[in-house]
């Protein structure tokens, strides 16, 4: 049973907000990767909807991009802070 | 017996079922093949300590006698326990714990989804709640008892074996007795013999997925869920379950 492959655990709170990673887990397929989700993370009624991905399809940055990729730029304009948030939208 | 009493017996065979099958299930916190696995065992075994702490909360409240959930899960003695056979069978290996998950599951599935329409409306209540979490229970050992039928030489091996080892105890779940009959005749339990064909499809169904054979129905022993011959192994499983409350009478958290 060893060297069950990894993945990565995806969970939507609830309805209207997007699926946010909340762990990993080792599973010997993705339908048992969703099974065992269910058992980790979802053992106190968080969540509408599970996603499991293989952690090998993930695609990641690297740390030595960080300048090229995440430097901060002075263009403020592009940050939407000035707007006032109406207060019926709670997640923006 | 009057109704009553019949009653509490019943009742008591529920509770006692889950319990034993929960406590079985709380004996690998520690050995599961996996931490993953592990977790879902826990959760598993927790969701049926669950249902037996419901089931005797009611039998106590029928006997009128006083007697709660914990005294009648850790003071009574072997010959007083009424659960089935099936679940007093050790986990033995990996697959004989999902076997026995698996098969007993499929068996409450299909007790409890009857016991919604009971006329009793507190069993009623609990079979709701109980309903949800046994169809995943089903779920969970069943992709396994598909995995393992349906997987290398050994694991196909091991599973065919539990199957068949574990099959001699289905029987019992299906044969009702005067408790069952009497039951039955109020409209608070099921004919259990008209639950089985539903059991057998499912079972059926995955046992083909798995790629294993279903063995054949023959003589099977009784005696466990009437208290009449239990197994050998109940005692040692409430020498266990029982220490505590044994040693240290009253004791709490």
């Amino acid at each position: 049973m060893k060297g069950w492959p990894l993945y990565e655990v995806f969970i939507r709170p609830r309805n209207g907000v997007a699926h946010r990673h909340v762990g990993s887990l080792h599973a010997p397929d993705p339908e048992m990767a969703l099974e065992l989700a269910r058992d980790l993370y979802c053992r106190r009624g968080e969540g509408t909807s599970i996603w499991v991905v293989p952690a090998s399809a993930i695609t990641a940055s690297r740390p030595e991009d960080k300048d090229a990729f995440f430097e901060p730029l002075e263009k403020e304009y592009r940050h939407p802070s000035h707007y006032n948030i109406p207060p019926d939208v709670k997640n923006m | 017996m009057e109704t009553r009493e019949v009653l509490f017996e019943y009742v008591l065979r529920l509770g006692d079922n889950a319990l034993i099958l929960g406590q079985r299930l709380c004996e690998l916190l520690g050995w599961a093949p996996e931490l993953e696995e592990e977790m879902a065992l826990a959760n598993i075994a927790l969701d049926y300590i669950g249902q037996a702490r419901m089931f005797l909360s009611y039998a106590g409240e029928i006997e009128g006698k006083g007697r709660d959930e914990d005294q009648l899960a850790y003071t009574r003695d072997v010959l007083d326990f009424r659960c089935a056979l099936m679940v007093q069978q050790p986990n033995g290996d990996f697959a004989h714990t999902m076997a026995r998950l698996f098969l007993m599951s499929a068996f409450n599935e299909q007790l409890y989804g009857w016991l919604v329409r009971s006329k009793d409306q507190r069993l009623a209540e609990i079979a709701e709640k109980a309903l949800k979490e046994v169809r995943y229970h089903v779920r969970h050992s069943g992709e396994w008892v598909i995995r393992l039928g349906d997987g290398t030489e050994e694991s196909h091996r091991r599973m065919q074996r539990a199957i068949e080892d574990l099959w001699l105890y289905t029987g019992e779940l299906f044969t009702p007795d005067e408790v069952d009959q009497a039951m039955a005749a109020e409209g608070i339990g099921p004919d259990l013999a008209a639950l089985k064909p539903a059991w057998q499809q499912k079972v059926e169904a995955v046992l083909r997925e798995a790629t294993l054979e279903r063995p054949a129905d023959g003589w099977m022993p009784t005696g466990g869920k009437d208290g009449r011959m239990h197994s050998e192994h109940l005692g040692h499983i409430l020498s266990e379950l029982q220490f505590l409350q044994r040693a240290y009478p009253g004791l709490r958290w």
